[in-house]
């Protein structure tokens, strides 16, 4: 199973950025997400950021609560979500993170869901609503399951406390360019460029930025301060939203959007 | 964090990172100030001729012949604002005062957190911003006119169902972007840590009020303590005063709504399971997936999937019982309490006091009952209107 550290290290001569699109799994269906996905591979896609719906997803803005929406009344719940990533990973063998909610682990059962997800391919679980702080809680059966580890990092992190997150660190940090939830936005915070710099002073580990990430320009502007992958959802959520009823036509915005970023990521570097 | 807020396995503070640092200085302002003389004088000042402390325990006498036992109600439908709610919003109220913070946000589900909330945020001059869930904007308006009036904004929430919950995932999402200069009010005993601390804190009044005009007015301490349970703040502020009086039996009644077979009600601690929604862990009405259920219940109030953490644990050691109460009790209870004692009492409150007149002629006649009037019932009278039309 490819890793994160083969991605990373494939992309450093010359050093560019990962693109990392996420995307809301089984939004607005099952064979449309797949093909969504599959339309986000093709044209480039290092690693795919997958989150599982929902009930009250506190960390996300309009956007991604109306895909948390779209995709549970289709019937996505978190047994579907493994046979899903099960077709992703027959499709290509690509690093997958997800990114969800406590509450859905916990009821399935915390080592057997990072057994099971590990099992069908996936490299790393990020608790959205779960800090450094209780991370003992995940860390030993994320371990056992042969999962890298991916903490937050927030404008408001105190350096101190940023040490420590890379120091259980063994994906990727997932660094938050704003305050805020996820959506997309039309400018980049101002704060982002320091402070994926001012991660670098403080650890090795590879440093992913994302929430606001919404244009080709975002993207180059973050790699040039440094960060190791550039990652975007509520841009391409959107073009789902903007489509529902014509997957072909959703597919088609976000594979060419997947291909402007990712040549802008190249001819940047 | 200094400390875990965990009650047993409850509580915590399971929120995303960007709320750790808020959080964080959320937690030591309140150990700096909890104590601090002027914080706790000016509070006092303020709850004594501002919100009307303390306030009376009344004995029920009708009621009280009606079930055949002694009655005493705690008649926090006496306070400004009408509901105990105040007695939180004017501790936070200051707390964000001693903080240096200019704004006030709350989530409110019947309305009366966020009145009280409100009225706070005018009497201290803070901008004042209050999410509310559709659902519960229309079913009370009444209240949603008076925060406007006292200059708050009231942002309706769509969400799944446009409740409590709803709200309080807005009003999160809001923090997370405003942390610095914004201070969430809190309305309930729930929450991340160290909200449920915090809200018992500055509620604990009721029980310890309510203990000593029992022991005054009744001569001893009561049999049994009642109080409704939405996110459990009027009842832990309440049982507080009891905890440590092993002989006192206490009981948190919640929203049965169209009954626990149906699936349709808010009881979460009668017939949840243990999961983690808004920054804690506790029972929660989840699916078999574990996503959060819809909750039903006649009374905005207790319209809530999950409970307080501290409730959580005095279920688990046997230290309170919980039950709940269907609407139609509540309603027939709103109409006998209204025709036989002169009371309104809000639709929450009536939880406790239907679960009372379903013991009629079932305890002996010495046994002294007290139970928390937490609110009034004039911002239900539309819904009872709605239900039992006066003929």
């Amino acid at each position: 199973m490819r890793s994160y550290r083969d991605v990373f290290s494939e992309l450093n001569q010359p050093k560019r950025a990962a693109l990392i699109p996420f995307f809301v799994l089984g939004d607005p269906d099952f064979d449309t997400s797949l093909s969504l996905v599959k339309a986000a591979i093709d044209p480039g896609a290092d690693i795919l950021e997958l989150g599982i719906p929902f009930s009250d997803p506190i960390a996300d803005g309009p956007t991604i609560q109306k895909a948390d929406i779209r995709a549970a009344r289709s019937g996505m719940n978190v047994h579907k979500a493994l046979d899903l990533i099960k077709a992703i990973k027959a499709y290509r063998d690509i690093p997958i993170g997800l990114l969800m909610y406590y509450n859905l682990i916990a009821h399935y059962g915390t080592q057997r869901f990072f057994r099971d997800f590990h099992a069908a391919g996936v490299n790393s679980v990020l608790v959205a609503d779960l800090s450094i702080d209780d991370a003992e809680e995940v860390e030993g059966p994320a371990k056992a399951a042969g999962l890298d580890t991916v903490f937050m990092v927030t404008p408001n992190t105190a350096p101190e406390r940023m040490k420590r997150i890379a120091a259980r660190t063994t994906g990727f940090i997932y660094t938050v360019s704003v305050l805020g939830v996820t959506g997309s936005r039309d400018s980049l915070s101002n704060s982002v460029e320091s402070l994926v710099m001012q991660l670098k002073t403080l650890t090795d580990a590879p440093i992913c930025v994302g929430f606001g990430i919404s244009k080709p320009e975002h993207a180059v502007a973050v790699a040039k301060a440094g960060a190791d992958g550039v990652i975007i959802g509520s841009r391409i959520v959107d073009m789902i939203e903007a489509n529902l009823g014509n997957p072909e036509k959703m597919a088609a915005e976000v594979s060419a959007f997947i291909g402007e970023v990712k040549a802008a990521l190249s001819t940047s570097a | 964090m200094k400390h875990k807020g965990r009650y047993g396995d409850y509580g915590g503070y399971y929120v995303p990172e960007v709320l750790i640092g808020v959080l964080e200085e959320l937690e030591e302002a309140f150990d700096r100030f909890r104590d601090d003389p002027a914080f706790v004088a000016e509070l006092a000042e303020l709850s004594t001729h501002y919100a009307g402390r303390p306030t009376p325990l009344y004995h029920a006498k009708r009621f009280s012949q009606h079930v055949g036992f002694r009655v005493y109600l705690k008649r926090e439908d006496l306070l400004h604002g009408g509901a105990h709610k105040v007695n939180n919003t004017l501790g936070q109220g200051l707390l964000a005062k001693y903080m240096g913070k200019t704004k006030l946000i709350a989530e409110t589900g019947a309305g009366q957190h966020g009145l009280a909330t409100a009225m706070i945020g005018a009497l201290l001059g803070m901008e004042t911003k209050i999410f509310m869930g559709v659902t519960d904007v229309e079913r009370q308006s009444v209240n949603v006119h008076k925060m406007k009036l006292c200059g708050a904004e009231v942002v309706p929430v769509e969400g799944a169902t446009g409740t409590l919950k709803d709200a309080i995932n807005d009003a999160l999402r809001y923090w997370t972007a405003h942390v610095t200069d914004t201070f969430y009010l809190f309305g309930t005993a729930a929450g991340p840590h160290p909200y449920p601390t915090i809200v018992r804190h500055f509620q604990t009044c009721i029980g310890i009020e309510a203990r000593r005009q029992c022991i005054e007015q009744a001569g001893r301490l009561p049999d049994l303590v009642l109080a409704c349970i939405g996110g459990g703040s009027n009842a832990i502020g309440i049982f507080a005063g009891f905890l440590d009086d092993k002989d006192v039996k206490l009981i948190g009644v919640e929203a049965g709504g169209r009954g626990l077979r149906t699936g349709q009600h808010a009881a979460s601690l009668v017939a949840g399971t243990p999961g983690i929604l808004h920054g804690a862990r506790a029972y929660l009405l989840q699916d078999e997936n574990g996503q959060v259920l819809d909750t039903e219940s006649v009374s905005a109030g207790l319209d809530y999937p999950a409970v307080g953490p501290e409730h959580c644990y005095l279920k688990d050691t046997g230290r309170a019982e919980y039950v709940a109460a269907e609407d139609e009790e509540v309603l027939e209870t709103f109409g006998l309490l209204a025709r036989i004692e002169g009371i309104l009492p809000a639709l929450e409150s009536t939880h406790a006091l239907a679960y009372v007149a379903g013991l009629k002629g079932k305890l002996d006649p010495d046994t002294v009952v007290l139970v928390n009037l937490s609110g009034r019932g004039d911002k239900d009278v539309g819904i009872v209107e709605q239900h039992r039309p006066l003929t």
